[in-house]
Order: C-alpha cells, then sequence, then structure tokens
C-alpha cells in the first residue's frame, strides 16, 4: 500500500543521501585507495602497527564509560526518588556545564591537575604528597568522566521516572524491602536507559581527540588523534586516515550490537 | 459479631494542608467483605492506602489485630494488595509475578510451585504460568495481580478499583468471581470502589464516603432501604429527593401535599429530606393520584423505563415495566413505607435552606470505566 504524503521525507531523503551516504561512501574509497589511486588492502595492514593506539582507545573509553555509570545510576536513582523542584535543580546543575564551551572545560581541568594546579596545591596545603597527574592516562580518564557523565545520568534517569509508581508499590507490598525492590524491580527495568548511557558515553568517548591532546599531553596517542593526524598532522595521508575511521565505526558498532543482543536478553528474564 | 481485625481512630489526612480525610473511625472484621463506597475524592482511596501501609496518617491511629500500626511499612503488614491498574511485573513472566512475594519470603521450590499453581487455578489461569504479561488481557492481567496478592496468604486483601479498567460484562463476572474467591480463602476483603451495583453486589458492609468523611455503614439491604441522608440516598441507586416538613411522627408533607409515612423521632416541623426511590412511585389514572403530573419523557432502559412526571414543584423520576406516552396525565401514589424521611445534613449551616442536591454532590454521576480517583 502506497502511503500518502510519502513525499514529505523527500527532503531528508536528499540530505541523507548528501551528507551521510555520499561521505561514507568516500570514507570507504578513500580506506581502501593507496596514494597512487589504486585499489589496495595495504592501509588495513599498516593499522596492525597501531594495535596500541585502538588498545588504548577502547581500554580508556570502557574504563570512564564504567565511572560514568558507577556515578551517574546512583545519582539518577537518587534523583529519580526526590520531588519534582529538587530533581529539576539538580538537572539544571548536571546539564549546566554541557552549555560551557568544551575546550573551555577541558583547560580547566588543565589547570586543576597541572603538577602545579589546584589539586596539588591543596595537597600540599595539608601535607599530603603532590600526585603526578597530567599528561597520563588517568587524566584523560577524568576528563572523558567529566564530559560525557551528563549523558550517562539523563537516559537512566528518564527511564527509572518511567518506571510506573505502582509496580513499585506492589512489590514493597508483596514484601520486598528498599533492597529488595531495587535489585528484583528497579534495577532490572532501568537497564534499558543504562544500555543507552553506555552507548552515549562510549562511542564519544572512543572517538575524542581534545580531551587527549589537551590532558593526555600528546602522550596518550588515541584513535582521534591518530585520525586528526592523518587529516591535518604533518603525516598528511587520508587513506590511512579513512581506513582508521572505518574500522573504528565497525568496532563500535559490533559492540552496540552485542550490547543490544545482551539487553534484549536482559529484559527477557524469566527464571523458570 | 466475628472477630474485630482492623480499626481506624480518628483518622486524618491531609495533603498540601487539604483535607483528604477528616478523623474517620472505622471497624473492619475478620472474613468480612467490606467495601468503600463513593465518589472520587472522597477519601476511599487514601483510607485503603493508609491500611496498606502507603500513606501515614496525619492524625489518629491505625490498629491490627490490636497493635499499633502508624509507622508499619507496607512489607511488613500482613496485608496484600490487588492495585488499580494491575502493576504488574513487566519483566517477568505470570509465574514469576505470582511466585513475587513467596521468592521473597524464602518458600522452598516445591511449596512455591503448588502454591503459585494453586492460586493460578482459583483466578483460572490454570496453563498461563508460562506467558507474559503484555500478552494477556485486561482481565487476564487483573486475574494475575488477584493470584500475586492471595498467594502469599494475607489476612486482608486490599482492591483499589480492581473491575475499573474492565468492560460491563467482564466486570459482572469478575464481581461473583472475587465473592467465590473471597469465600473459598476465607480472608477479609477490603474493597474500593465507586461502583455502588459493585458495593452492593459483593459486600458484607459497605461504607459510604463523601468528602473525607463516612455517611453512613451498613449492610448492603440497611444502606439502600434506610439511607442516612440524601448524600447516601442519592449515590445508593435513583432517587427522588424532595425537601419536606415532618410535622410530627407518622406524618410528613412535601411536593404540596400530606402523607402518612413510618418515621418517628423527629422535631415538630422539623425541615426535612424526603427520598423516595423511582420504583416506589406508583402510576394510576389521574383522578386516583395522591398527586397529578403530565409525562415529560418516556426512555426505555431494558428491564424498565424511566419516565420523567411533571407535578406542581417536582419533576419526578420513576421505573415502571409499563410505560406510559409523552403528554399523558397521571396520578402519582407513594405507600407510607416507601417514603423515606431523613435529618437535612447540617453540611452547610449558613445556607442550609438553599442547599439543592447539585451542591450535596458537585461530582458528575459516574458512568462505566470511570476510574480516575488517585486520592
Amino acid at each position: 500500500m502506497k502511503r500518502r504524503g510519502g513525499w514529505l521525507a523527500g527532503p531528508y531523503v536528499v540530505w541523507m543521501v548528501l551528507f551521510t551516504v555520499i561521505p561514507m561512501m568516500l570514507v570507504v574509497y578513500f580506506a581502501f585507495t593507496g596514494e597512487d589511486g589504486r585499489l589496495t588492502a595495504g592501509n588495513f595492514a599498516r593499522l596492525l602497527d597501531y594495535g596500541a593506539v585502538f588498545g588504548r582507545s577502547l581500554g580508556l573509553a570502557a574504563i570512564s564509560t564504567a565511572v560514568c555509570l558507577l556515578i551517574g545510576y546512583p545519582l539518577a536513582y537518587v534523583l529519580s526518588r526526590e520531588s519534582e523542584a529538587v530533581r529539576k535543580s539538580a538537572m539544571l546543575l548536571i546539564m549546566l556545564p554541557m552549555w560551557v564551551n568544551m575546550l573551555l572545560r577541558t583547560y580547566a581541568w588543565m589547570s586543576i591537575l597541572e603538577n602545579t594546579g589546584l589539586l596539588n596545591q591543596l595537597l600540599s596545603a595539608v601535607g599530603l604528597p603532590t600526585l603526578r597527574i597530567i599528561n597520563t592516562s588517568a587524566a584523560v580518564a577524568i576528563g572523558m568522566v567529566y564530559n560525557y557523565l551528563p549523558f550517562m545520568i539523563l537516559p537512566v534517569l528518564t527511564v527509572m521516572l518511567k518506571i510506573d509508581k505502582p509496580v513499585i508499590e506492589a512489590a514493597q507490598d508483596l514484601g520486598g524491602n528498599q533492597a529488595t525492590v531495587f535489585k528484583r524491580v528497579i534495577f532490572p527495568l532501568s537497564l534499558p536507559g543504562v544500555l543507552s548511557g553506555i552507548t552515549m558515553v562510549f562511542v564519544p568517548s572512543v572517538s575524542t581527540f581534545i580531551i587527549s591532546r589537551l590532558l593526555g599531553g600528546g602522550k596518550t596517542l588515541l584513535l582521534g588523534d591518530l585520525i586528526e593526524m592523518q587529516f591535518l598532522g604533518n603525516t598528511y595521508n587520508p587513506h590511512l586516515g579513512s581506513s582508521i575511521s572505518l574500522v573504528m565505526m565497525i568496532i563500535v558498532l559490533i559492540s552496540m550490537a552485542l550490547m543490544n543482543r545482551f539487553g534484549e536478553g536482559e529484559e527477557e528474564v524469566v527464571v523458570l | 459479631m466475628k472477630k474485630e481485625l482492623i480499626r481506624l481512630v480518628d483518622c486524618s489526612m491531609a495533603f498540601d494542608g487539604e483535607i483528604v480525610l477528616n478523623a474517620i473511625n472505622l471497624t473492619i472484621h475478620d472474613k468480612e467483605f467490606l467495601t468503600l463506597l463513593g465518589p472520587s475524592g472522597c477519601g476511599k482511596t487514601t483510607t485503603l492506602r493508609i491500611i496498606g501501609g502507603f500513606e501515614t496518617p496525619t492524625a489518629g491511629d491505625v490498629f491490627f489485630d490490636g497493635e499499633r500500626i502508624n509507622h508499619v511499612p507496607p512489607h511488613r503488614r500482613r496485608v496484600n494488595t490487588v492495585f488499580q491498574k494491575y502493576a504488574l511485573f513487566p519483566h517477568f513472566n505470570v509465574f514469576e509475578n505470582v511466585a513475587f512475594g513467596l521468592r521473597i519470603a524464602k518458600t522452598a521450590e516445591p511449596e512455591l510451585e503448588e502454591r503459585v499453581h494453586g492460586a493460578l487455578d482459583l483466578v483460572g489461569l490454570k496453563g498461563y504460568h508460562r506467558r507474559r504479561v503484555h500478552q494477556l488481557s485486561g482481565g487476564q492481567q487483573q486475574r494475575v495481580a488477584i493470584a500475586r496478592a492471595i498467594v502469599n496468604r494475607p489476612q486482608v486483601l486490599l482492591l483499589d478499583e480492581p473491575l475499573g479498567a474492565l468492560d460491563l460484562k467482564l466486570r459482572k463476572e469478575m464481581q461473583h468471581e472475587l465473592k467465590d474467591i473471597q469465600q473459598q480463602v476465607g480472608i477479609t476483603f477490603v474493597y474500593v470502589t465507586h461502583d455502588q451495583e459493585e458495593a452492593l453486589t459483593m459486600s458484607d458492609a459497605v461504607v459510604v464516603m463523601n468528602h473525607g468523611n463516612i455517611q453512613q455503614i451498613g449492610t448492603p439491604v440497611d444502606i439502600y432501604n434506610e439511607p442516612i441522608n440524601a448524600f447516601v440516598a442519592d449515590f445508593i441507586g435513583e432517587s427522588n429527593l424532595i425537601k419536606g416538613v415532618m410535622h410530627r411522627d407518622y406524618l410528613v408533607s412535601f411536593a404540596g401535599r400530606r402523607f402518612e409515612c413510618v418515621d418517628t423521632g423527629f422535631d415538630p416541623d422539623q425541615p426535612v429530606d424526603v427520598v423516595v426511590r423511582p420504583e416506589d412511585v406508583k402510576m394510576s389514572a389521574p383522578q386516583d393520584g395522591q398527586l397529578r403530573g403530565t409525562v415529560n419523557s418516556v426512555t426505555f432502559k431494558g428491564v424498565f423505563y424511566e419516565i420523567y412526571v411533571d407535578s406542581p414543584g417536582f419533576e419526578w423520576m420513576i421505573h415502571s415495566t409499563t410505560a406510559p406516552k409523552a403528554g399523558d396525565e397521571v396520578g402519582l401514589n407513594l405507600n407510607p413505607e416507601d417514603i423515606h424521611v431523613m435529618d437535612r445534613p447540617d453540611l452547610f449551616p449558613e445556607g442550609a435552606e438553599a442547599m439543592t442536591m447539585e451542591e450535596l454532590d458537585p461530582e458528575p454521576k459516574f458512568e462505566d470505566g470511570e476510574n480516575g480517583d488517585q486520592t
């Protein structure tokens, strides 16, 4: 059956072809051609040299996603039980830094984490040994967590707020104390939010380059930095850059597919 | 009389300064089917939630089996609730929904299975244990909710308009089933509804509530035949409500005429409300009637006709199996025992003369399917 009004989608189809499909094809084209313009898989062979960068990128992204979950989930749970007024002001505070330019936020972290920065000044003031954080992976992870934490809190909170209050009351009514109600009802029902939160933190964490540049001091090269170097750096090589991008995209897609499969399994909890 | 199980003493509840429950006193007996009946906002659901432990009364005490339980949380009360919109766990199948309480109580597996299947059997859902909750119809979900509650063998089952979301036919079936279930498991049911027919059909005792106050407590027959005031009379079934004056025992005047009645104990010439049920107004030839009137409208209602008759100063509603034609002159007759005389409630002391039924009952009549009572 032909749907009426289908032409309304026209402009969006044009848009997507122009700005999604064609660029994607260009990336694929560059990835599979050499500098001489001939078809080759050589770019992918060279990726083996960058195994460490792939490993570090995925590892750091996984760590910061885990930390975001650890901080964000309990916060979302607490906020979901608060009154609407408290929740709204807390949300405002969580969102507020996102409206400040990301460079500015990251520079601020530089001045906090520097060897003579705020953190170390504070530590020496109370007589503790200072820490070397700036230009380490830890600094990069801190930057990622700070920048992407709201993307974990928001989806988890949204899903938690959607849980029917009578469903929670029913669990209490049937003998569940707070811990049991959480374990057997709230947590399983909040998993879809956790999954989208993980996606929304993990994907930008894998591909970030500005955070690692500023807080990692160029010592912790990530995939994003590597790609940037191929396009803007003095090692100009868009073919290699495209192949890195393509592989990264595939890795992200595979992890998301795995996550979703896991998620569906969780939603269908059947203890029988 | 049966053993007393739950007692509310001067229980009040206020949300944001608005009084929802006004110092009510209520005793619920063991193995009783008690219904809290009233329009939305009357405080019936709040009363149920106080018993269930979801609200703590702002004043007054709640006793269960002689023990004060004001601050005992829901999970430590020996009552279970069937919620208005079922509130089943969407991530569990039918079996796990029903087994929820037993698993928390760490019931051994063989006993757990036996009891879950027993409960599903009782509500007529044998063989449904592997179904997913969202694959069930509304009626089936409601049965799961009932099974999930009674499988824990509570001493009291609280039901918050459990049939509100079902269609009329299913609702009638479930009314009888609920009564059967209550008798089979032999526990106390506290049932909340705004549907007077439901209340009359199932209950041992009916508590009529309005504006946070209990209006009347009694058996369905008492409540219907001897309503204590105009609100109860109007809420329980249809009625003709007329203002009158009680001259002395057995003599009342209303609608411009004196009538013999069976009521006693009023002050001389006390203003009263008079209630006559529509089925108790008998029509006759005009010259044989105590009152005369003109038929205004006739509506076929299935078992009876609903007839409105204009007589001087009052429009009578009559239910009759025979129908005159609109415009006919008819006579109306009332038997003394069908005239119910009641005190005019002092709800609006300053304007009592001007009080009309609309002021007494500002809520519209409740149609089937209405279930918006959240208070």
